[in-house]
């Protein structure tokens, strides 16, 4: 059995995980995120030069977590895409000098793949056929996923602008509200009514696409009502807006994904990414699942953000297979679409195999 | 002992071998491609391993260019060098790229070593006889200049005609001046120093203002 070093630096969290059959070993997390909080956004250039100081590190700690050395590892899997361009090159130069230097092979995964193959090291592997949500501050996307590596992965829909994460950061700004966005709105949700203010679900019309997604208008529909509140001079019910926010955001997104289970017939539902964190989505989605006959699941939270272990997985998932390992001059795809959990491969090479 | 020394802090990636009991390196590589370091870098250093006859496991530390130089680059080199280092269980050794120009001109009184910092600035520093007495810094070419010193670095040739100054015609970092760059602390096993990159910028970020109103006046 071979274990397997991930490494994910395609945003602001350096993640190491290390996976060996499906089973996660240990992992290390270093996050930059408090140092992005005043700009209300990630700044890529921040994000890269953290993950300079986190990366071996971060290798360091999952190792000694796994009670493992480096001398145990077998496979090195790295986000080679999509992400920030210039966080990217920080974990795929760290992947490919550790592949050399150990003399193993390396894998070039997609993120989103990462974030789908999350869910196996809590709750086993995906069934033949699943619908993954993926839902953070830099992704909203549906996807069909028949067998994650071995299988091109369907890309059913994205974000047309904003990815719901996104939208809870600015709304949370709009609110007054602290960074990240996600968790301060589910808090003072608590204390709100969600049908108080009257708000957008984005993208339901009939000749809208049906598992399309947009958050920018959303956004926008709840800057405006607090500009028309602040001009009536009355104070601000943010409990109520943020609740009423939270309310469309996790309406849209479970409406859509339990179509998308329908359209497909799939009868299991994968929520992962950040916002899978938020209260309202998971209370929501658990809900319309079960009144569909769907079964849900969502891992726990610390592989629902971005980390290394997910990217592992994925890794051991193509070490199984027994993929083609890609080449030290493995490139960078900052915005490339999930077609194949594995970067770097032709078609044909991924399908040797099968 | 057996040194790989690596230096992605200009438009070209310099790596090579280099047993410090002899003069030339064993194998090296110079290959100029700006846009080029995250993919040619690793597989360079593999292709001078194998030109050497050597496997990984035989060297014995790392010295490694820590810049100034244009960020995403000099991050791809530094960070490899630090995973090789640690992947071997060996030290690597931070040097100022600069300082890799400077010892190649010991002989010059007064040495300016400027290389391209983008955004119409230059990356530099000053040498008495191989020895930083000044910088590394980062300017704009009116302020960098001073009269009465040899030129060196990468863009030299582009300044040395309307400074009127000589220009040494020492270019890029290679592997032997790396390796002299890093001194005695790399021959004497010594502690080698943090390996922080030269960015002598802070990011590029502005703290956002005050909300743009969504209601047209």
């Amino acid at each position: 059995m071979t274990v397997v070093l991930g490494i994910e630096t395609s945003c602001d969290e350096t993640g190491v995980g290390l996976v060996r059959d499906g089973v996660l070993l240990g992992d290390a997390l270093s996050s930059s995120m408090a140092e992005h909080a005043r700009f209300g956004g990630v700044v890529p250039e921040i994000a890269a030069r953290a993950h300079v100081a986190a990366v071996v590190p971060c290798v360091n700690e999952a190792l000694t977590r796994s009670g493992l050395s480096l001398n145990d590892v077998g496979a090195i899997a790295v986000t080679s895409g999509p992400g920030l361009a210039t966080a990217l090159h920080v974990g795929v130069a760290a992947a490919k000098a550790y592949a050399m230097t150990l003399g193993v092979p390396l894998y070039g995964v997609h993120h989103l793949a990462g974030h789908a193959a999350a869910d196996t090291l809590e709750h086993g592997p995906l069934p033949a056929k699943s619908i993954v949500l993926i839902v953070s501050g830099g992704h909203t996307s549906l996807l069909l996923v028949n067998d994650l590596v071995l299988d091109p992965v369907v890309h059913l829909s994205d974000t047309l602008d904003d990815a719901a994460g996104e939208a809870f950061d600015k709304v949370a700004r709009i609110l007054g509200l602290s960074y990240p966005g996600g968790p301060a709105i589910d808090k003072v949700s608590r204390d709100g009514d969600p049908h108080a203010v009257k708000l957008p679900r984005p993208l339901t019309g009939p000749r809208d696409p049906k598992l399309g997604f947009s958050f920018s208008g959303l956004k926008t529909a709840v800057a405006r009502h607090v500009e028309a509140e602040q001009k009536a001079g009355r104070e601000l019910a943010v409990a109520d807006i943020a609740a009423s926010f939270q309310e469309a955001v996790a309406d849209t997104l479970t409406r859509k994904a339990i179509l998308a289970c329908r359209l497909h017939d799939v009868s299991t539902l994968v929520v992962v990414g950040g916002v899978a964190a938020n209260s309202r989505v998971r209370s929501l989605a658990a809900e319309r699942c079960a009144a569909a006959g769907i079964e849900l699941r969502v891992p726990p939270m610390r592989l629902c953000t971005d980390n290394g272990a997910m990217i592992a997985a994925v890794g051991d998932l193509l070490v199984r297979a027994e993929a083609k390992p890609a080449s030290l001059s493995l490139a960078t795809h900052p915005s490339i679409e999930l077609t194949w959990a594995q970067l770097d491969r032709s078609v044909a090479e991924v399908l040797q195999n099968q | 002992m057996l040194v790989l020394a690596l230096d992605t802090s200009t438009p070209a990636v310099v790596v090579g071998i280099i047993d410090t009991d002899q003069e030339s390196p064993l194998a090296e590589r110079f290959v100029i491609n700006p846009r080029g370091h995250g993919e040619l870098l690793t597989p360079l250093i593999q292709e001078i391993v194998a030109e050497a006859g050597l496997t990984m496991s035989r060297l014995d530390a790392v010295v490694c260019g820590t810049g100034p130089g244009p960020f995403t680059s000099l991050r791809v080199g530094m960070v490899t060098g630090a995973s090789i280092a640690d992947a071997l269980g060996k030290p690597v050794y931070p040097v100022c790229s600069l300082d890799a120009i400077g010892v190649a001109a010991a002989e010059v009184d007064d040495l300016l070593v400027i290389t391209d910092a983008r955004r119409k600035e230059l990356y530099w520093a000053r040498y008495h006889r191989g020895v930083r007495v000044a910088g590394p810094a980062v300017g704009k070419p009116e302020d960098v200049r001073v009269p009465g010193v040899v030129l060196a670095g990468h863009v030299a040739s582009l300044y040395a005609e309307p400074w009127e100054l000589p220009d040494r015609g020492i270019e890029y970092p290679t592997t032997a001046t790396l390796v002299a760059a890093a001194g005695d602390a790399l021959l004497t096993g010594a502690e080698p120093g943090e390996m922080v990159p030269l960015y002598l910028r802070k990011p590029d970020a502005v703290e956002p203002g005050a909300r743009k109103s969504v209601i047209q006046a």
